[in-house]
């Protein structure tokens, strides 16, 4: 198992996550991912990753900073994602609606902190 | 955007809206153009298929020579400006796919709706139909009728 499939297996280890990924940030690539079955980790990955982007320029636009967790709210679950600006990675959660979102956002951080 | 086949339209106008491509090329193996996006001269259309179709037969040849069944899609990425080629299988016969994209999209998100739109193709694409010979008399009305379609005049 590499060193980015044991980060992410924290992230799914935490309750009602159904998968994390490392993804390319420019390219909308997944580069590592820890997911359950039914879960499209290449579709998710390309979306995560184009909508990082137009949030980042939306904020840069609007005089802010680059957003730290982006936290895509639907009806039966919830998209996470964090910059790990340095690497110029995303790491992605895919979450039940009653996910641990508290836990796995603080797992989410420390990995894309350790990523930097 | 320009078709040859009507229903190739909807599919394709999915995927450009979509995808952000700015260039798309649908073209038969033998590098006959069936539809097209963003060009603006016929002679480019002309060269990128015929080079577009003989890079797809390369590689499937190489693919060949590994015993594979063939690649998926083979992809560049420029500073700038990236371009896809994939190779497919349709009811009308193997079809070759070029799109060109800019940094206002990904390869990840251009690849997901490329495939999209061939799942699409696929679906809608009425099977072939045995085409009565081109006779040299109707060759240039054929060959214009084809131009203004793709291009316009």
């Amino acid at each position: 198992m590499s060193r980015y499939e044991t980060e992410l297996g924290r992230i799914s280890a935490v309750r009602g996550v159904r998968g994390a990924m490392l993804v390319s940030m420019a390219d909308g690539l997944v580069v590592a991912e820890s997911l359950m079955d039914g879960v499209d980790g290449r579709a998710v990955a390309a979306l995560a990753a184009s909508l990082a982007g137009r949030l980042a320029r939306t904020t840069a636009e609007a005089g802010l900073e680059a957003p730290r967790v982006l936290h895509l709210h639907a009806e039966r679950g919830n998209l996470l994602a964090v910059p790990a600006a340095a690497a110029e990675l995303l790491v992605v959660a895919v979450t039940q609606a009653d996910a641990n979102l508290g836990l796995a956002r603080l797992e989410m951080l420390d990995v894309a902190q350790g990523l930097g | 955007m320009r078709t040859l086949e009507p229903w190739v339209g909807p599919p394709l106008e999915h995927f450009l809206a979509e995808s952000e491509a700015r260039v798309v090329l649908l073209m038969t193996s033998a590098g006959q153009v069936v539809a097209q996006h963003g060009f603006t001269r016929s002679l480019d259309v002309m060269a990128a298929a015929a080079l577009g179709a003989g890079i797809v037969a390369s590689t499937t040849e190489v693919a060949r020579l590994m015993d594979q069944r063939g690649f998926g899609a083979l992809v560049h990425q420029g500073s700038e400006q990236g371009m896809l080629l994939s190779g497919f299988d349709t009811p009308r016969g193997r079809w070759v796919g070029l799109v060109v994209f800019g940094s206002e999209t990904s390869v990840g998100l251009v690849q997901l709706f490329w495939d999209e739109l061939v799942r699409e193709l696929v679906a809608v694409a009425p099977p072939e139909t045995t085409q009565a010979p081109v006779l040299a008399e109707n060759f240039e009305r054929e060959l214009n009728a084809s131009l203004h379609a793709l291009f316009g005049r």
